[in-house]
């Protein structure tokens, strides 16, 4: 047993060796151009916990509302948060942008919770109005050194996807059990909103 | 059964020796093939999204539009891509200027996530504009070579590829909600126009 583990030893302090001998560059510096401007825009909404409620629940309040709310909200969101984000790069100043998210998950959970059914054009202009808080806190946060198209298309598809998320949860508004889950899961949005004003606050 | 099997295994021995006693050449390097342009050309536009998206939402929207639109833009926009890159080789150097692509993914992501209903010459003339402007910043960036012009071809050969590919796909799409799916991809990609151009406006 003792002559099989220095075996094992001498073996592994070989390959050691041999990994030192034969060292390679590290390539640890980002480039402009490269993926990582992808992959830092798709993780940036995923970061904040007040984004993730409020774009699940607007699509889990698109899967309640059927079609054709079901695809209009979910298209209607990453395009205002666009032209919110485009508004704080030209230097737009926008007053509240912390109770504007807060208040986006506490409204929009509430509208899940209730089941709300408003003419359509009033849900998409709601959550158009919520849009532009969150692309004008997340569209303007550009790491130094990546590339600025692919931040951006990382960060839409990233908000797209948490949209699928809910729209995905509420399939299941079929089944009455199902309807109770989703207004459960508004409620929790809701709670969610509520702890994010009352950190917002001063 | 088995008798039948091992009878042929002496004539499988004696192929696999005669190959073995045959080798050529293998020609894996791009050096000896040739072809190392025509990999570069591909690359270039598989690794350019400026380049790939608005082509890609080209292909989706004519292919929403139906077959007619999506085989005319699969030879118009090589073609027009083919000919600007080939103008852009013999013009001086340009920049591309980034409120004009984040314009191009506005306008094809806005016309795919409407559906837009435009005539097939209005569309002709919009992938050839795109495969004219994208076609000539190629061109002006390669720069005059003998190589160049087939790193052109593997470029204008990989636009035919994905329009080719992502047209039939969604011309094939029957399911109402992956024709949908489809035109929300649209949104993301003007969304992602949107944000280009203000990118632009904060840099200018």
């Amino acid at each position: 047993m003792r002559k099989v583990r220095q075996q094992t030893m001498a073996g592994g302090l070989s390959v050691l060796g041999l990994m030192l001998l034969w060292t390679q560059p590290a390539s640890a510096h980002v480039q402009k151009g490269e993926a990582v401007g992808l992959l830092t825009g798709f993780l940036h909404p995923l970061a904040g916990m007040d984004h993730v409620l409020a774009m699940v629940a607007v699509g889990l309040w698109g899967a309640q509302l059927g079609s054709p709310g079901i695809w209009l909200l979910p298209v209607a969101f990453p395009l205002v948060m666009a032209m919110g984000a485009m508004l704080g790069l030209v230097g737009m100043r926008l007053p509240g942008i912390e109770y504007g998210i807060a208040a986006s998950a506490i409204l929009l959970g509430a509208a899940v919770m209730f089941e709300l059914r408003p003419p359509l054009a009033v849900a998409a202009i709601l959550v158009g109005f919520f849009a532009i808080f969150h692309g004008h806190a997340h569209g303007t946060e550009l790491p130094p050194g990546q590339n600025a198209l692919l931040y951006s298309m990382g960060f839409v598809m990233a908000t797209g996807c948490l949209h699928a998320v809910g729209v995905g949860i509420g399939t299941v508004h079929r089944w009455p059990w199902g309807q109770t889950l989703l207004r459960f899961a508004g409620a929790v949005v809701a709670v969610g909103g509520v702890f994010f004003m009352w950190k917002a606050l001063p | 059964m088995k008798n039948l099997a091992t009878s042929h295994l002496p004539v499988y021995a004696t192929v696999a020796c005669a190959v073995v006693l045959c080798p050529a050449p293998a020609h894996a390097h791009l050096n000896s093939m040739g072809m190392g342009p025509i990999f570069d050309g591909i690359a270039h536009f598989l690794m350019s999204p400026e380049d790939l998206v608005p082509v890609l939402a080209l292909a989706l929207w004519t292919g929403l539009r139906g077959a007619s639109y999506g085989r005319r833009a699969l030879f118009v926009l090589p073609g027009a891509w083919l000919l600007g890159g080939l103008l852009g080789l013999i013009a001086s150097a340009t920049n591309g200027s980034a409120v004009l692509s984040s314009i191009w993914f506005l306008l094809l992501g806005g016309l795919l996530v409407v559906n837009a209903k435009l005539s097939l010459h209005v569309t002709t003339a919009l992938a050839a504009l795109l495969g004219l402007y994208h076609g000539y910043l190629n061109g002006t960036g390669m720069g005059a070579s003998g190589s160049t012009a087939v790193a052109l071809l593997g470029l204008v050969f990989a636009v035919f590829v994905l329009v080719a590919l992502a047209a039939a796909f969604v011309v094939s799409l029957r399911a109402q909600w992956a024709r949908i799916a489809v035109r929300v991809a649209g949104s993301w990609i003007a969304a992602s126009g949107l944000l280009l151009l203000g990118w632009a406006a904060r840099k200018g």
